[in-house]
């Protein structure tokens, strides 16, 4: 049996997005094929869900919803190694890290596992750590980097060194994409043979849990729908990385043609003022809808509810969100530099700032049932393709691979 | 006697380019894309010209000057020819030469490489008209023997073709049709009078057209010696060999760089060389024997994929409507009058069209995929639709006026 240290920054339900759900999932997996793995997160709270591995809190803050700490008295190691809790309320990010990084360094002490799989950034301090004072193989997982998150701008310099810095000590780099694959040779230098690309899947409560669309959730919607109005949706956070002012601007091209399109904008961020305010200015206010942060069945109930789902990003390391809207039927147009659209052959596809050719995809879908029905049930065959247990056998294909080259 | 019947079919596809609903009703260039485009038909026209066409034709025809023996017979579509005018007026004068010499021979189709037969028959005569008329300009001949687009064949259509007189017809020689009789001799299609039928040799054809390069094939390398001795194998069930592939099988499919040439500029004269073996045209082949028996194809057999039927063509609903739409416009476009518009809707009737939408391995990205000049079926059916509905909008307005 394989023993694991993973090192990452949330698990549902204390997770405000899909690193989380996918850190969840592959170690759920991975304990399915075998393994055992202690879990690290950077807060203390419960996991009541998550009986088939440790999750161990580095710190004693409270994740964001806030459901009280102390359930880790029988884990004795962490009465030992945390230190008295702070009530740092103003605590910084790099205040976490350095806990956190603390905390691995106390339980190398006491425990040695075979090998370190660091999630992102946030913990490739705690990783190289890890590796530096304790030799241990480590495994670097880019969910995505600084500059998938900047839109491909520069983004913060102290973000890259730490990334750069994880990805150079490294054994072994997990990329989620081959788009990913790609930014980390071109802008980190890593040669290429040093990166393994393994797909996310779906989560695997997502297609058994019961769920059933209420359509009444969204009265507006179905009676927009039932005067012969199209639902195209968008879901994510609005930053920069989205491209939804792209995704604005083929919208009013696409009503200018056919003004019973509605288009959803799902989530919440720095740029929504700016979206809104842009809505207004080219004129189509009345076809957008903003329904502020969605999660859960609300969510479900857009994807259930939509027509299209546009996934607009400009950079896009994975992209679940195109998975799950798969899942509740509706057809896929995705940027070609999201990284879904490398596994997802039954879509639309563009490249981000072609907005007319996007204009072009969503009036096609809407002019042409035979377009639309032949998208919906292609794509249904294809977005379980892969499964978390493939993803957990390639994972343990690296550990064996970098533990059988390093001689640990 | 032993007899090669060889026979290639050229053909170019006029291909749309990525035409915007943004476009329509405003630009009605559909055909003509950047040179550097994906569906520069230039650009292709020029590029298959270079690796195949100018190579092939020209080893064809010194092999014609060197050894009278040799034949060869072609079919040619109509929107080949129309690009070969503007692009390679040279490749349709040499091909002139070896009808002249009588060492080469055309055969007949619809010049659009369309599937109008099973869509609407006047279409399909129509087409089938055009071209003889174009080939009679061209080459001074009319075709006599008679192939459907892409091998699509059933008895209804050997009917058709014995009614209008021709002499031969070509077929798919599939197992599953066949049984137990061989390939290599002439039939007579059910139901027809004087038409005989000659049916491909899939596996000798599909030897040097799709295994020839092939490292993994256990035979690979193929030698001319091998391939000879399996051509004199084959004879003895049927002195008639039918070797059916597309002309581009030589520098376009399999490289220069496989040896394809010098395999046939080896056995053209190695199989001359051997008492009693000839060329042979598709004309001269229906006169070769009496027939052997029968066959009768129902259901339509084409050459394409294991499955032998229009399935990479007409199996989603984008083929399905896609075609439909596109046929139920016809009298409405035929009534217009304007040779413009007619010329541009029967360039839309081409199979390539739906063959690029087609998703049945779409997921595996195969052949269908690698040969497509779209991105995807999905964006093909796209810019295919939004052509159509620049059309509708010509018909409208040419209506008013």
């Amino acid at each position: 049996m394989m023993k694991i240290l993973m090192l990452g920054w949330e698990l549902p339900p204390h997770n405000s997005g899909g690193l989380g759900v996918a850190c969840l999932n592959m170690a759920r997996a991975l304990t399915n094929e075998g393994a055992e793995i202690d879990f690290v997160v950077p807060y203390a709270a419960e996991h009541p869900e998550i009986h088939f591995m440790q999750v161990l809190s580095a710190t004693h803050l409270d994740p964001i919803y806030r459901y009280g700490g102390g359930s880790y008295e029988s884990l004795n190691i962490l009465e030992k190694i945390i230190p008295t809790a702070d009530e740092a309320k103003n605590v910084s990010i790099r205040d976490v890290q350095k806990t956190y990084c603390e905390f691995v360094d106390r339980y190398l002490m006491e425990f040695k596992p075979e090998v370190v799989h660091a999630h992102d950034w946030l913990t490739f301090e705690a990783g190289v750590l890890a590796k530096k004072n304790y030799g241990l193989p480590l495994v670097a997982h880019v969910h995505a980097t600084e500059f998938d998150r900047a839109g491909m701008q520069a983004g913060n310099p102290l973000i890259h060194e730490i990334e750069y810095e994880g990805l150079m000590l490294a054994d072994k780099i997990i990329a989620v994409s081959e788009a990913t694959k790609r930014i980390i040779h071109d802008k980190y230098h890593i040669p290429l043979n040093k990166i393994d690309v393994i797909y996310n899947s779906l989560d695997e409560n997502y297609e058994t849990s019961d769920y059933h669309f209420d359509e009444d959730s969204y009265g507006y919607l179905k009676k927009l729908k039932f005067s012969g109005c199209t639902i195209v949706s968008t879901v994510g956070r609005f930053t920069v990385q989205k491209g939804l002012h792209n995704l604005m601007h083929a919208a009013a091209l696409a009503i200018r043609k056919n003004p019973k399109l509605i288009f959803v904008f799902a989530g919440d961020g720095e740029e929504r003022n700016e979206l809104i305010n842009l809505a207004a200015d080219l004129g189509i206010s009345k076809n957008v809808i903003f329904t502020g942060f969605i999660r859960g069945k609300r969510l479900r109930d857009i994807y259930s509810a939509s027509d299209i789902f546009v996934m607009s990003s400009i950079s896009e390391p994975f992209g679940l969100t195109a998975l799950e809207a798969a899942h509740h039927g509706d057809c896929l147009i995705l940027t070609k530099q999201s990284g879904v659209s490398e596994v997802i052959w039954s879509a639309m596809k563009y490249d981000f700032w072609d907005e007319r050719k996007l204009a072009d995809e969503i009036l096609a879908i809407v002019n042409n049932p035979a377009l639309r029905e032949t998208l919906q049930r292609n794509v249904q065959n294809e977005y379980r393709k892969i499964s978390w247990g493939e993803v957990a056998k390639k994972c343990l294909k690296v550990y064996n691979n970098i533990k059988h080259k390093r001689n640990y | 006697m032993r007899a090669i019947c060889l026979y290639l079919h050229i053909h170019q596809p006029v291909r749309y380019r990525q035409y915007s609903i943004f476009d329509v009703s405003r630009d009605s260039n559909y055909f003509h894309d950047d040179y550097h485009g994906r569906q520069s038909n230039e650009r292709i026209f020029r590029k298959v010209a270079e690796k195949s066409y100018r190579p092939m034709l020209d080893l064809l025809e010194r092999n014609m000057q060197k050894y009278p023996g040799v034949k060869v017979s072609l079919s040619i579509t109509g929107t080949w020819l129309d690009q070969a005018e503007k692009w390679g007026p040279e490749y349709i004068a040499q091909i002139k030469r070896m009808v002249e010499r009588g060492q080469a021979e055309i055969v007949g189709e619809t010049y659009y490489h369309s599937l109008a037969f099973f869509y609407n028959r006047d279409e399909f005569e129509a087409q089938v008209t055009k071209h003889a008329t174009k080939i009679e300009k061209l080459f001074g001949v009319r075709p006599r023997v008679f192939r459907n687009t892409e091998f699509a064949y059933n008895d209804e259509l050997a009917r058709w073709a014995d009614s209008q007189g021709y002499k031969g017809i070509l077929a798919e020689g599939w197992d599953k049709i066949l049984g137990w009789r061989s390939p290599n001799y002439v039939y007579k299609p059910a139901g027809c009078d004087n038409l005989k039928l000659l049916l491909k040799n899939y596996r000798l054809s599909d030897d040097i057209a799709f295994r020839f390069s092939n490292r993994g094939w256990s035979e690979w390398p193929l030698t001319v010696p091998k391939y000879q001795r399996w051509l004199n194998n084959d004879c003895l069930r049927g002195n008639l060999i039918n070797l059916f592939m597309d002309f581009e099988t030589f520098g376009e499919h399999q490289w220069q760089d496989t040896g394809i040439f010098d395999f046939m500029n080896t056995l053209i004269p190695s199989w001359l060389g051997e008492y009693d073996n000839k060329f042979v045209t598709v004309s001269e082949a229906c006169d070769l024997m009496p027939p052997a028996d029968e066959i009768s194809m129902p259901e339509t057999v084409t050459w394409a994929d294991t499955e032998r039927d229009l399935s990479a063509w007409l199996s989603n609903s984008m083929q399905t409507s896609g075609q439909h739409d596109l046929y139920a416009m016809r009298e409405q476009i035929l009534a217009t009058g304007d040779q413009q518009l007619i010329r541009d809707w029967r360039y839309m009737t081409t199979s390539d069209h739906p063959y690029s939408m087609c998703t049945k391995y779409w997921n595996d990205g195969d052949v269908h995929a690698y040969f497509s000049a779209y991105a995807s079926p999905y964006e093909s059916f796209m810019y295919f639709e939004n052509v159509l509905r620049d059309l509708e909008y010509r018909v409208e307005t040419s209506q008013k006026s």
